[in-house]
């Protein structure tokens, strides 16, 4: 069953091969899973795997005012950036909501930026940065290099060793959250730091025409440490258990930064920025809703997005994200509840298929990896 | 994997052993394929009646939630507690380790089954 109008990222032969299992996700057909979610989760946290993530946008902000547009559209503090360095962020919407979250990454030269933003929002996210950047009548250069870019992770505490079989440069030193030049089986590419698993890797930018060359050469020199390919089923279950949003779900247009529990990547201190004021004023007043991390006690079916939240039978919100966890062997699950019923060691239930399930509030992250 | 030949079907993907008044009822390989690892399994008490295409239970996979549907009318005598346990037997062994209740038939059972031939016929009708 395939769709004429998905878009096909330029490994999806190789996804065929490996007999993956496509679906369509944002406009693209993107491997699900490869051999079963759960195997590949246990690779990731125990290996390393290997992700296609050509279906993820970048937009290139190199302009001679590309610091003060950047500053005006998003909410971390883009000045603290020293070159190469990147940090997380969100595009926020005048009304102090979330048109989407992003990183942004200096360039190593110090030349400019580049803006990785989600598959799902792609369009609109660049209408919009183009859009603002007339309206603020600033020269950013906003320029959408997707088409020329691809993009493929490779994460896990094999991660490293096997990245670096294949380059001379002393990626091993680059800290996390930061990025550099590097040549890696032979293609110059930006190598990153980064990654949506809370593993050690990195997320790696080939020119598209050579993503294939990355990725045969990274299969091959991981076969013999464990390296396998990843789809997104369980790159959704490894970003849960390291409590990273994901827009949509934890994250949307009504959904406030500070609500979201994402305050720490807003900087209210640096200047004006697009609904800066209506962020301002939910930290003062305090947020009405709080993103809260949960388990459910005892044996029950998985908690999942949008299944009703309560206490003591009363609604108080609904589950964002939720999933049985691999790592830990149990249910767990965001959620976006009435503040005042928040709080770690706090009781809820989870309305699951109409019951109501004890759950327990527990810190988050759900999942540190060893040493981090 | 084939299909057992002598097994039924459903189009809901179930298979059905007939014997002696009693159909014991689990879920197809290709049910297992589609839904991926098998996290939970809930199933009726023994004593429940159930009802040709009504669901009687649930299976989770990582990614969803499915209900599953009686082939058969008739009351529930036996559930697979091991499956319940680990639930990932749907994915091993759908055909053996992962029978799920055995149903006391109502009457002939009623039901609309295939044999192992048609639902094969089926399944490439459902995969193109």
């Amino acid at each position: 069953m395939t769709d004429e109008n998905l878009v096909r990222t330029p490994l999806y032969e190789r996804h065929q091969q490996l007999g993956a299992k496509l679906i369509p996700f944002a406009g693209y057909e993107m491997p699900v899973q490869y051999t079963g979610i759960i195997a590949e989760h246990n690779a990731v946290r125990q290996q390393a795997g290997l992700f296609d993530l050509g279906h993820m946008g970048q937009v290139d902000v190199s302009g001679p005012q590309a610091l003060d547009y950047l500053q005006r559209i998003t909410t971390n503090d883009v000045s603290q950036l020293v070159p190469g360095q990147a940090h997380y962020s969100m595009l926020p919407n005048p009304e102090g909501g979330v048109i989407d979250d992003i990183l942004i990454y200096r360039r190593p030269g110090g030349d400019g930026y580049m803006v990785v933003i989600n598959a799902s929002n792609h369009a609109r996210d660049v209408a919009w940065m183009k859009q603002q950047e007339a309206a603020l009548g600033l020269n950013a250069g906003v320029r959408d290099i997707s088409d020329e870019t691809g993009m493929i992770a490779i994460q896990g505490p094999n991660a490293v060793a096997i990245t670096k079989t294949l380059t001379t440069d002393p990626i091993e030193s680059i800290p996390y959250y930061a990025w550099d030049k590097a040549t890696v089986a032979g293609v110059p590419v930006m190598i990153a730091r980064t990654g949506y698993t809370g593993e050690d890797g990195f997320e790696i930018y080939p020119p598209i025409d050579e993503a294939t060359t990355v990725w045969d050469a990274l299969m091959a020199a991981g076969a013999d440490k464990g390296l396998q390919p990843i789809g997104l089923g369980a790159r959704d279950t490894l970003r849960l258990e390291a409590r990273m949003p994901l827009y949509g779900q934890e994250l949307s247009d009504t959904i406030s930064p500070i609500e979201a529990g994402l305050g720490w990547a807003v900087k209210l201190d640096k200047g004006d920025f697009i609904g800066r004021d209506r962020i301002a004023a939910v930290k003062a007043q305090g947020p009405r809703r709080k993103a809260v991390g949960f388990r459910t006690v005892g044996r029950s079916g998985a908690p999942r997005t949008h299944y009703p939240v309560g206490v003591n039978g009363s609604p108080v919100g609904e589950v964002t994200s939720g999933a049985f966890s691999p790592t830990l062997g149990e249910n767990i699950g965001l959620a976006l509840i009435a503040a005042e019923s928040a709080g770690v060691g706090k009781p809820l239930q989870v309305e699951i298929r109409g019951k109501w399930i004890d759950a327990e509030q527990i810190k988050m992250p759900f999942y540190k990896r060893p040493g981090a | 994997m084939s299909n057992p030949s002598d097994l039924k079907y459903t189009r809901t993907h179930e298979w059905v052993r007939l014997e002696n008044g009693v159909a014991t009822v689990g879920m197809t390989d290709y049910a297992q394929g589609e839904l991926g690892d098998i996290t939970y399994l809930e199933l009726p008490d023994p004593g429940t009646s159930v009802s040709a295409t009504e669901p009687f239970g649930v299976v989770e996979s990582v990614k969803a939630a499915s209900d599953i549907y009686a082939p058969v009318n008739g009351e529930v005598v036996e559930t697979n507690d091991a499956a319940v346990g680990s639930p990932d037997v749907i994915n091993s062994s759908p055909y053996e380790g992962a029978w799920l209740i055995k149903v006391k038939l109502d009457g002939d059972g009623g039901g609309e089954l295939m044999s192992a031939d048609e639902y094969a016929k089926y399944l490439e009708e459902v995969a193109h």
